[in-house]
């Protein structure tokens, strides 16, 4: 295959996507178990588990927007009125949660009102992003370059499932990371939860996968034929290998293995998916090159993206070195 | 009652009520950036903890202020898909990429070093931190220049063509970027988020200098805000008239209706000082006017002929009396301003900065004045373009979203509750600390040595306390 501008930035706004769902996962998740913090302290530390580095993560989410906007205008402009309903409550949600870090600082009085918000922001966004990717497997009615269905098409038990689906992967991911963060009883706490959720994530992982080759028979092609079906066998057992780190992670009272092990879970869930889209870029029928911008977009973006994503790689983690180690009471600014 | 409207008119709602919540928060964020970055830069140099003091109070209110900045921005930067789709689609290939270098070159940049900035004084010491603090105001400016770039080639279209699917192609990237208002904006709005920011500072300043004008901290805050009011604003007031005059090259349409010339003047034309835009009778009612003044300052010329909107057609004009009062608004506060900062320069040469409480009170009046101007000029600048997205070349009611009404009403009402409910919280928390004295960051006399607190008195702990005025 010839060097194609396109394919190398379907690629890079995958691993943006990607990058996103794992960093911005854990700050979700976190919310999403705001609720099981007992007590002040405890929710304190969760919080400030991710507080220094949430922005950044969300930084990932704009760049996968803004990037496909760039690079794939055609691809943006289909997806978005499709999904009017569940991007817009995810914003919504996203505000609710974003204004909660420094908010719930500033007041005692409405201390327990940004708690709130903080939990059901970060749930409701990651039910909104599950639902977006479950009406994206499903497929967006296209006509000419415009979106051709209505503004609830987006609404199947399907997607309900990968919206529930994600809630717990997220939640898991928050989990594990406050295994890696925390310290005493919180950290006991996070680990059964930990436990628990990983046995829900495997079961929704598993569902999805038996539901997801019948939304397209594309897909159910690519899954059982030769030589996909190569993968239907590689795929899974990688991911029994990843849960059973994920249990062995937990059970040595590790910090830092079941982290890793729950973001390989991730890691396969999203090449999985690639192997049903590609080579669409909005299925059912919409390309990677058809949705490509021209290709002086395209290189002129890829030289930015180039020496910059290394350089945002290299600080961002810095920034994670520099608030390495457990989260304590009174850690913060505020 | 919303589901009444067309879709158009409701995303056009919406696109301006996120749109101006959006824009208030970094006209104040890239000021407050650059100040804290000096702030903490003197307070290195010069380990004069009152400048460490105020570095820490306006943290706390950057920190608020920011987080609503982040969070009603991602809402812009999808709701161009959502809502604008057409347009996404056919400009996508020229503005995408500028809004792309937005996000790697300084979003990323801003929200990586925000957690060192606030969190990590005492875990990177300070020279790190200083570079953290200079990398979120740098941010911040990156950020303006790409955004500006963008919104700029929307007004002033350069460096494309046109492919057989009706997108704008870029042809000459260097073109595309400095397009011809690019340069004017840009320097207009980061002088407006300098001066929003000078005269909020200024404002708490003069606060707790009517409370008690022995507040060292309010003193520093206070002079330095004067600074920047009496030295910024005249470069503000040049600035916008070359701007103005770039508009009238590549934008004479909008510059009539600023000036409310519905007819052509051929043989000089007046500045209409106030006065009645009358639509339907295409005439200004009840004007003030001076004689041949506009053409003037646009040509300078006291008799150059001036076209009005007699000659465009009616379906390319913008809303005349918007655009004649939004601009109206925004010059006076300008000269507003500059009123402020002559008054706090004729003070400060009397030695009486901090002993003039009329100066203060204008100062607190005027505290949220750039807010108001910045407004103002955006929507001098976003109407005045009207009827549309690309100047001149794609209407806004082509650039709409195939999404129906309900659709749009029902996320735009969520934006407005959603959103006075969030921001008004948030613009609460910052006023509430405002309220406050920095006084109470000070160390004590007896926690260790403590230079230059100010000629008149040592500082206070009890900030509170004081409610003299
Ligand atoms: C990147 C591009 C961009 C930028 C930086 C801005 N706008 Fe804009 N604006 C648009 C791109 C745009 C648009 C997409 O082109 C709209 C949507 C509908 C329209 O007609 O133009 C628009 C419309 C629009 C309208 C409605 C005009 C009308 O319907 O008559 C207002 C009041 C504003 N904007 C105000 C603002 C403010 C306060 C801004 C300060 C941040 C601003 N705009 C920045
Ligand atoms: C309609 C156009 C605009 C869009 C789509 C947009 C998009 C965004 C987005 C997505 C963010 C959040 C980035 C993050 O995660 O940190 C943001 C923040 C920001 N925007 Fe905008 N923006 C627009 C208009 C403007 C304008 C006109 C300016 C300034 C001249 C501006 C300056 C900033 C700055 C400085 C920030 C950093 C956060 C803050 O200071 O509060 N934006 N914007
Ligand atoms: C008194 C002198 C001023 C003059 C003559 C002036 C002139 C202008 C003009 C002509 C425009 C419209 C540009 C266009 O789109 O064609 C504009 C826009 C604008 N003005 Fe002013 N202005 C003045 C003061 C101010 C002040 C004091 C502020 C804020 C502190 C401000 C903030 C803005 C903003 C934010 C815009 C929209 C962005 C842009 O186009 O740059 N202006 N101004």
């Amino acid at each position: 295959m010839p060097f194609d501008l396109a394919f190398v930035w379907a690629g890079l706004i995958a691993f943006a996507v990607l990058t996103y769902v794992v960093l911005d996962g854990f700050d979700l998740g976190i919310g999403i178990l705001f609720p099981t913090g007992r007590s002040r302290d405890d929710r304190d530390v969760m919080m400030n588990a991710v507080a220094p580095v949430w922005d950044g993560n969300e930084t990932w989410l704009v760049l996968g927007g803004g990037g496909l906007f760039a690079v794939f205008p055609l691809a943006y402009a289909v997806v978005m009125p499709a999904l009017y309903m569940p991007i817009t409550l995810m914003l919504l949600a996203l505000v609710f949660r974003g204004v909660a870090f420094e908010f719930r600082w500033r007041t005692e009085r409405w201390k327990g009102v940004w708690d709130v918000a903080f939990f059901g922001g970060s749930t409701l966004a990651a039910l909104c992003q599950g639902i977006a990717l479950g009406a994206l497997v499903q497929g967006i009615e296209v006509q000419g370059r415009a979106y051709a269905g209505g503004w609830w098409d987006w609404l199947t038990p399907f997607s309900l499932l990968t919206g529930v689906a994600l809630v717990a992967g997220y939640a898991l991911l928050g989990a594990t990371w406050l295994v890696l963060k925390t310290e005493g009883p919180l950290q006991a706490r996070m680990r059964g939860y930990a436990f628990r959720l990983g046995i829900v994530t495997l079961a929704f992982i598993g569902a999805v996968s038996l539901l997801t080759p019948f939304q397209d028979p594309v897909y159910f092609q690519r899954w059982f034929n030769l030589p996909g079906s190569l993968y239907t066998f590689v795929v899974p057992v990688l991911m029994l290998g990843a849960t059973w780190l994920l249990y062995s992670g937990l059970r040595r009272r590790s910090d830092l293995q079941p982290f890793l092990a729950a973001l390989g879970m991730f890691v396969l869930s999203f090449i999985g998916i690639g192997i049903s889209f590609y080579p669409m870029m909005v299925p059912p029928g919409l390309t990677i090159a058809e949705a490509a911008a021209p290709d002086e977009s395209l290189g002129f973006a890829l030289v930015g993206a180039l020496i910059l994503i290394p350089i945002i790689l290299a600080y961002t983690a810095y920034a994670y070195w520099v608030f390495r180690g457990k989260v304590r009471v009174g850690d913060g600014y505020h | 009652m919303l589901d009444s409207l067309s879709a158009e008119t409701l995303a056009r709602a919406q696109f301006a009520f996120t749109v101006s919540f959006h824009i208030v928060f970094p006209a104040f964020s890239i000021g407050l950036a650059s100040f804290l970055a000096v702030l903490n830069g003197l307070w290195l140099r010069s380990r004069d903890a009152t400048y460490l003091a105020l570095f820490d109070y306006w943290k706390k209110i950057f920190a608020v202020a920011f987080g609503m900045g982040v969070v009603s921005g991602i809402v812009m930067s999808y709701q161009f898909g959502t809502n604008w789709s057409v347009f996404s689609d056919l400009a996508g290939p020229v503005v995408g990429p500028l809004m792309a270098y937005e996000v790697l070159s300084a979003f990323f940049l801003e929200a990586g070093f925000l957690g060192i900035m606030l969190f990590g004084r005492k875990r990177v010491g300070d020279r790190l931190h200083m570079f953290a603090t200079a990398m979120v105001a740098v941010g911040t400016l990156i950020s303006a220049t790409w955004i500006l770039s963008v919104n700029s080639w929307m007004q002033t279209p350069a460096g494309f063509a046109i492919n057989e699917a009706g997108q704008f192609i870029p042809v000459d990237w260097m073109e595309i970027v400095f397009n011809p208002s690019f340069p004017y904006r840009l320097l207009h709005m980061v002088l407006a988020a300098y001066l929003t920011t000078a005269f909020v500072v200024g404002g708490v300043g003069a606060l707790h200098l009517l409370r008690d004008r022995r507040d060292a901290t309010a003193r520093r805050m206070f002079s330095m805000a004067m600074w920047m009011a009496a030295l910024v604003t005249p470069v503000q007031i040049f600035a916008g008239d070359l701007h103005g005059l770039n508009t009238l090259e590549h934008q004479p349409v909008k510059v009539m209706a600023m000036e409310g010339h519905y007819d052509s003047h051929p043989d000089g034309a007046p500045l209409i000082l106030f006065g009645w835009p009358n639509a339907a009778e295409k005439r200004v009612d009840y004007a003030v006017e001076i004689p041949n003044l506009s053409s003037l300052i646009l040509k300078h010329d006291w008799n150059a002929p001036l076209d009005g909107l007699d000659t465009v057609p009616d379906a390319d004009e913008p809303p005349v009396a918007i655009v004649f009062w939004s601009f109206r608004i925004m010059v006076g506060l300008g000269f507003a301003m500059l009123g402020v900062g002559l008054f706090s320069l004729f003070q400060r040469l009397r030695g009486r900065l901090y002993d003039a409480p009329w100066l203060h009170r204008a100062a607190l009046l005027m505290g949220p004045s750039g807010f108001v101007a910045v407004l103002a000029g955006w929507v001098t600048t976003e109407v005045g373009r009207q009827p549309f997205t690309v100047y001149g070349l794609l209407r806004t009611s082509d650039s709409l979203a195939p999404v129906a009404a309900p659709a749009v009403a029902t996320s735009l009402l969520m934006f407005i509750i959603v959103y006075f409910f969030v921001f008004g919280a948030g613009v609460f928390y910052i006023l509430r600390l405002m309220n406050r004295s920095a006084l109470a960051a000070m160390p004590d006399d007896d926690d260790g040595p403590l230079r230059a607190a100010g000629p008149v008195s040592r500082p206070h702990k009890d900030g509170e306390a004081h409610h003299a005025v």
